[in-house]
């Protein structure tokens, strides 16, 4: 008569429970951002590639305030996402050694941190140098 | 190695998945800040860098040709790895399916990007 009713320990949300996995869900997470901004920027290939009409309707696309609100959230999340690329990157990478010792973690995270400063400004130089 | 033993493709996912992260990581905020933020609003930039006469001059020219691949190409393999080695944790079965639905549309996105861009011309 009775069904068995085995007990299954619930998973649903489990890693809420623990702020270890909750930082490990947001950086995770950042993939989303980087696959949606990823389209955005195929999509305006695509409009480039049909022409000068198609590629102004993109461009003025961009400037709905929803478009406007996810470049916000995708900034954030991808700065995010450098942030810690770097901090596991001493742990991703195979251990360098300098001079008989192992270099330390904040120097590869800071080291890292430091080219990605210096590529976003190369970046931002190089895009104002071709527009003028 | 063994006759019989099936090498991994394990690495090739992994390594394209590195090298999107390690590009997302260098250029993603700041592609996100002009692209997204500084042309659509007006600020930071001249108002015509995304002219349709620079963007296409861009696109033909054989470097800017190879960023543009690169970049949409290796975001959307490094994101497709990362939610696929994901799914599991958020009790979504990563079977075949799964792979298939996360690295086949990092494929079909990468065959898109190289049919427009050689749409483009040089």
């Amino acid at each position: 008569m009775n069904k068995r009713r085995p007990y299954v320990r619930p998973m649903a949300g489990w890693w809420r429970k623990n702020p270890f996995f909750v930082e490990y869900m947001i950086h995770e997470g950042t993939a989303f951002f980087v696959a949606a901004y990823a389209g955005i920027l195929l999509t305006g290939l695509v409009r480039l590639s049909q022409g000068e009409a198609a590629w102004k309707m993109w461009l003025a696309s961009l400037q709905n305030p929803l478009y406007i609100a996810f470049h916000w959230l995708a900034l954030a999340a991808i700065s995010y996402h450098t942030y810690t690329w770097f901090k596991i990157m001493p742990r991703t990478m195979p251990p360098v050694v300098v001079g008989g010792k192992r270099l330390p973690d904040f120097a590869i995270t800071g080291g890292g941190l430091a080219v990605a400063a210096a590529a976003s400004l190369a970046l931002l130089a190089l895009v104002w140098g071709m527009a003028r | 190695m063994k006759p019989g033993l099936k090498r991994s493709n394990a690495p090739i996912f992994w390594a394209l998945f590195g090298a999107g992260g390690m590009l997302s990581a260098l250029f993603g905020p700041m592609l996100v800040l002009i692209t997204g933020l500084a042309i659509p609003l007006g600020f930071l930039l001249p108002p015509d860098t995304m002219s349709y006469a620079n963007m296409l001059a861009f696109a033909q020219n054989l470097i800017g040709k190879g960023f543009i691949f690169a970049i949409i190409s290796l975001f959307l393999w490094h994101a497709a790895h990362r939610i696929f080695h994901s799914l599991h944790d958020i009790g979504i079965h990563a079977g075949l399916l799964a792979k298939l639905v996360c690295y086949g549309s990092a494929m079909l996105g990468t065959l898109i990007a190289a049919y427009a861009l050689l749409a483009i011309g040089f």
